[in-house]
């Protein structure tokens, strides 16, 4: 298992190196000079040779990849061009937003699909299965945003209980604010994700009660709960964890987009800002970042997993 | 599993007529299989309101300007017009109906939708293809480059190749498709691993035949059914990216009216004007359903696991 895990540990770190340098090959793509697109109206010959020194683009192309590599490896991902401040003191500022926004979604997520999961397998073609059915067809069919939208009339301006926009922050304004204010932007991100788990959770279920020691753990006069608990469902969870970690793109994703509706500055606002400002150093800091989180999250999930079925073994 | 077992055994390198006779008996299963689909499809009632709902929404796409009961563009009316008789979903914040814009921005939705899973499609095949069939280091380093595009989220890849390259709808096609790549080709590699050993496979490399010839001739058309299934998938999946693009203001044109453009407009206005908000969301995730019902119906009537969620 020891081997495995130090595989999947060489993997991610091979998959962020990747991604670091396609980040860095991205933005020599942009056609024309990146420079003049990133001055807008305030170019002139001498601040674009500025700039150009600045970025390092006056450098031959590997010496500015072995720089721009070095400097991701000292966490240093150069300045804003707009606003001057350090790339990292942006995205950091956003990065506690960005995650509370995906550790809440995933829990409500997952709060959401383990009971409806387990009810639908153990009610298996009533109305509450097809009822599931529907619902969890739905989730994955909206939009995160639309779906926020919606959220905002409903619980923000028709019933006014939770406010529609904006960010608090836990340590400074409580757990109340901090999770009044993420409760709706967290559930619109995390339905598309419970419709997901909702799913395989059924599914999987399904599997594991039709299995021969389901079939004896009931002959030996388990009751129905005991089996349940302890054979059907510790075991039906485990290809859930897999999915789980495969989909938090999902939710990443559906932050992105979700803080621009709830007016969030968290990684994704960032990015989208710097976007239109044309401020390349933070598009890339802010891609290469969520692309990091990603990868992360995804070792994390494959150690848990190891750890969850002692059946495995790792060729 | 799609054998076609007698035809193998008696056949000897280079001949001919036994290559005709694999070909033929290879057609026959085929046809036999394909009659299967159609009779389990008929059956699978979710694939076909799916489908009935894609094929009409292909139609509005296709005459949406013919049908749509007012200029699109026209800013002729009132403000923040609730729904009526004659503006069904409203009007928006410039004075259009937004009805004949959802109508008319099916056409934008849809063909985004279908032109980005097209250009995954091929792409993410013949990838999968050639890492599955030749393994050993082409499917090292295809494989690696495929773990690579799906370790970015679907939104920050496609963000992020917008910004590089700019909007616009040709753009965001290729955005799209680049990020919907790697689901194609790890569902065809993972086809192809098994197939590659198959004794129609072995037999027609027996025979003689080209790896060209296997490759197209004999896996491609025996892996058809998850690319199917992927392939009804991804255009739902391409229709929510490029609602996502366009509501973030980096998709197509922003003059030409598209759904995800409607909501961004309509969220300003979410406390005086909800229909603005309301309407085009429902128009992409009724689109979005319906795919989803079809594909799902397909997987079931294919008998496909090897294919994700959408």
């Amino acid at each position: 298992m020891t081997q495995y895990i130090l595989r999947r540990l060489i993997h991610a770190v091979f998959i962020v190196w990747g991604c670091a340098t396609l980040v860095f090959v991205l933005i020599r793509l942009i056609p024309g000079d990146p420079v003049i697109q990133m001055l807008g109206a305030e170019y002139s010959p001498e601040a674009a040779a500025a700039l150009n020194r600045k970025l390092g683009l006056d450098q031959p192309i590997y010496v500015q990849y072995v720089r721009w590599f070095g400097s991701v490896l000292r966490g240093d991902l150069g300045g804003s061009i707009s606003s001057g401040e350090s790339v990292v003191g942006a995205l950091k500022s956003g990065l506690p937003k960005t995650l509370s926004l995906t550790l809440l979604s995933f829990l409500i997520a997952t709060v959401i699909a383990v009971p409806a999961g387990i009810l639908a397998a153990l009610k298996r073609n009533t109305a509450v299965d097809y009822a599931v059915s529907v619902i969890a067809f739905i989730g994955v069919s909206m939009p995160s945003f639309w779906f926020g939208i919606i959220l905002i009339l409903l619980f923000a301006v028709r019933l006014g209980w939770l406010p529609a926009i904006g960010y608090a922050s836990l340590t400074e304004d409580g757990l109340w604010a901090w999770f009044s204010h993420l409760l709706l932007p967290s559930l619109a991100i995390g339905a598309g994700y419970a419709a997901i788990l909702m799913r395989f959770i059924r599914a999987g279920l399904l599997e594991v009660l039709g299995s021969d020691y389901i079939r004896t753990a009931r002959a030996k006069g388990l009751a129905e709960r005991r089996v349940l608990v302890r054979h059907a469902l510790r075991n039906s969870l485990i290809p859930v964890v897999t999915i789980a970690g495969i989909q938090l793109a999902l939710l990443l994703s559906g932050a992105v987009v979700i803080e621009i509706v709830f007016s969030i500055r968290g990684l994704g606002r960032i990015l989208v800002g710097a976007i239109f400002d044309k401020d390349y150093p933070i598009v890339q800091g802010a891609i290469l970042l969520v692309a990091i989180i990603f990868v992360l999250a995804n070792l994390v999930v494959d150690i848990i997993y190891t750890f969850l079925d002692p059946r495995i073994t790792y060729g | 599993m799609d054998r076609s077992p007698a035809d193998t055994r008696t056949a000897t390198p280079g001949s001919l007529d036994q290559r005709d006779r694999l070909g033929q008996l290879e057609e026959a299963r085929r046809a036999t299989t394909g009659s299967r689909f159609w009779r389990r499809l008929r059956s699978e009632r979710k694939a076909l309101v799916g489908a009935f709902f894609v094929a009409c929404l292909i139609i509005v796409a296709m005459v949406g300007p013919v049908i749509a009961p007012h200029d699109p563009d026209a800013d002729d009316f009132m403000l923040f017009e609730s729904p009526s008789m004659d503006h069904p979903f409203g009007t928006d914040s410039f004075g259009r109906d937004l009805f004949s814009r959802i109508v008319v921005g099916a056409r934008t939705s849809v063909t985004i939708g279908f032109a980005a899973a097209a250009v995954a499609m091929v792409i993410g095949v013949a990838l999968g293809l050639v890492a599955g069939y030749y393994g050993g280091w082409i499917d090292t380093v295809i494989s690696r480059c495929i773990d690579l595009l799906w370790a970015f989220p679907v939104i920050i890849l496609t963000v992020g190749l917008v910004a590089v390259f700019g909007a616009g709808a040709r753009n965001v096609v290729i955005a799209i498709a680049i990020a919907y790549i790697d689901d194609f080709a790890r569902v065809v590699r993972a086809k192809v691993l098994s197939l590659r050993e198959e004794d129609y496979t072995l037999a027609a490399r027996a025979v003689g035949a080209s790896d060209r010839r296997i490759m197209f001739r004999h896996i491609l058309p025996n892996s058809a059914a998850p690319i199917i299934v992927q392939a009804t998938f991804a255009v739902g999946l391409g229709i929510l990216a490029e609602s996502g693009l366009s509501f973030l203001g980096l998709g197509v044109n922003p003059t030409t009216p598209t759904w995800g453009l409607s909501l961004n407009e309509g969220r300003d206005f979410v406390r005086q004007a909800w229909w603005i908000s309301v309407f085009p969301g429902l128009a992409i995730m009724f689109t979005v359903l319906a795919l989803n019902l079809f594909g799902d119906g397909l997987r079931d009537a294919l008998d496909v696991r090897s294919v994700g969620d959408a």
